[in-house]
């Protein structure tokens, strides 16, 4: 197993920034985006028939992104979400590394609290490692960035390379203006499936 | 004298459900292993036009059985009955966003159940799917289960709902190791 890295002594990267900086070049992934800020970072980036946004279900982004990665072999499947989201259904790591979808990429936007909530701490600062998870579950690679170059070295992980790969991005906490996210359930699902399936999405 | 219930290990009845999840199309089956599903998810493993995913917990299936349709592709989940708490919260997505879910439930806690710590779970299933909005179907006769998941299938996948077939302890067996 890799050596953990240093952490440097102020985290720099910003939660928005960052999930614009990965979906800048996303062409045509698919992306599932967990409850709390993800959602409205994904949406900040830019509003995409082929986003999918979770506004509850706390715990269940990443396997919504199986479920769609397995139905979907010949796309980019890209689940963005948070640290306490993931955590809440940490063993869909373990369920998803033995799957070992290739097309499969997870993002936590790692604060290290839960932000909806009045960002209380979650485990991750207390030193629970997520990539470590996702590498002892059989992910094909996971990495943990701290800095703007090594996010850069995760771009084709997250949106090329053979997966599952899973990159925790730690972000700092501060809180970030809110921007509107289409949050009708029936309205976003049929926007997905007629966009990612056309007229089959009446089958 | 009357035959006492036990574990039943032939299940003749999976055959016609598996035949159902063929014609039906069903590309994705998650499960929990379990003794009351032993014959199907035998079937299911064995098909290579069904990608089978074990779980860690019953309520990873539910989003991804909604993710799968998402992608396009129809999904069923095989669970025991103690399985059916693990899932309330997810189920949100289910009903918030109305996408199908088909659900097999098989039963403990319910009929000749000799195990204590079946039985809470065994008697809240129904109405811990029914306080999600999920439509439950019941069968206790293995000439009906065939019949029943069919008419499951169509109001899941067709009518755009959340179905759940409850399959009787009577069929499943009641289990020999608690």
């Amino acid at each position: 197993m890799a050596a953990r890295k240093a952490k440097p002594a102020h985290i720099t990267l910003q939660r928005r920034a960052v999930v614009k900086r990965i979906l800048k070049h996303r062409g045509d992934a698919l992306v599932v985006s967990g409850i709390g800020n993800a959602s409205q970072d994904c949406a900040a980036a830019g509003d995409d028939p082929n986003n999918f946004y979770l506004f509850g279900i706390m715990g269940g982004a990443a396997m919504v992104g199986l479920g769609m990665a397995l139905a979907q072999p010949k796309r980019r499947v890209v689940v963005i979400t948070g640290d306490g989201e993931l955590l809440a259904g940490i063993g869909s790591l373990a369920t998803i590394g033995v799957q070992a979808p290739k097309n499969l990429a997870i993002v936590v936007i790692d604060n290290q609290a839960y932000g909806a909530t009045g960002m209380q701490d979650t485990h991750t600062g207390h030193g629970v490692d997520l990539a470590a998870i996702a590498l002892g579950s059989g992910f094909a690679n996971a990495a943990t960035v701290y800095t703007a170059p090594e996010l850069e070295a995760a771009m084709d992980p997250i949106l090329e390379d053979r997966g599952p790969f899973l990159a925790v991005v730690k972000v700092h906490a501060k809180a970030v203006r809110r921007v509107k996210v289409p949050n009708d359930g029936p309205y976003m699902r049929s926007r997905f499936r007629r966009a990612l399936l056309g007229d089959a999405a009446d089958d | 004298m009357v035959r006492r219930p036990t574990a039943r290990r032939h299940q003749p009845w999976a055959d016609d459900i598996f035949k159902v999840l063929k014609d039906v199309g069903v590309r994705q089956m998650a499960y929990v292993p379990d003794g009351g599903h032993a014959r199907l998810i035998e079937l299911c493993l064995a098909d290579k036009g069904i990608r089978s995913v074990l779980l860690t917990t019953e309520e990873e299936g539910v989003a991804q059985l909604a993710g799968a349709w998402l992608g396009g592709q129809r999904g069923v989940m095989l669970t025991q009955s103690g399985g059916v708490g693990n899932c309330i919260n997810m189920l949100s997505i289910i009903r918030e966003c109305r996408i199908p879910l088909l659900a097999l439930v098989s039963m403990r806690g319910q009929w000749g159940e000799q195990f204590p710590w079946q039985v809470p779970m065994g008697q809240g299933t129904q109405a811990a799917l029914e306080s999600m909005g999920v439509i439950v179907h019941h069968v206790d006769e293995a000439e009906r289960v065939g019949e029943t998941v069919f008419a499951a299938t169509q109001l899941a996948f067709n009518a755009h709902r959340a179905v759940a077939v409850i399959i009787s302890q009577r069929l499943t067996g009641t289990g020999a190791r608690g």
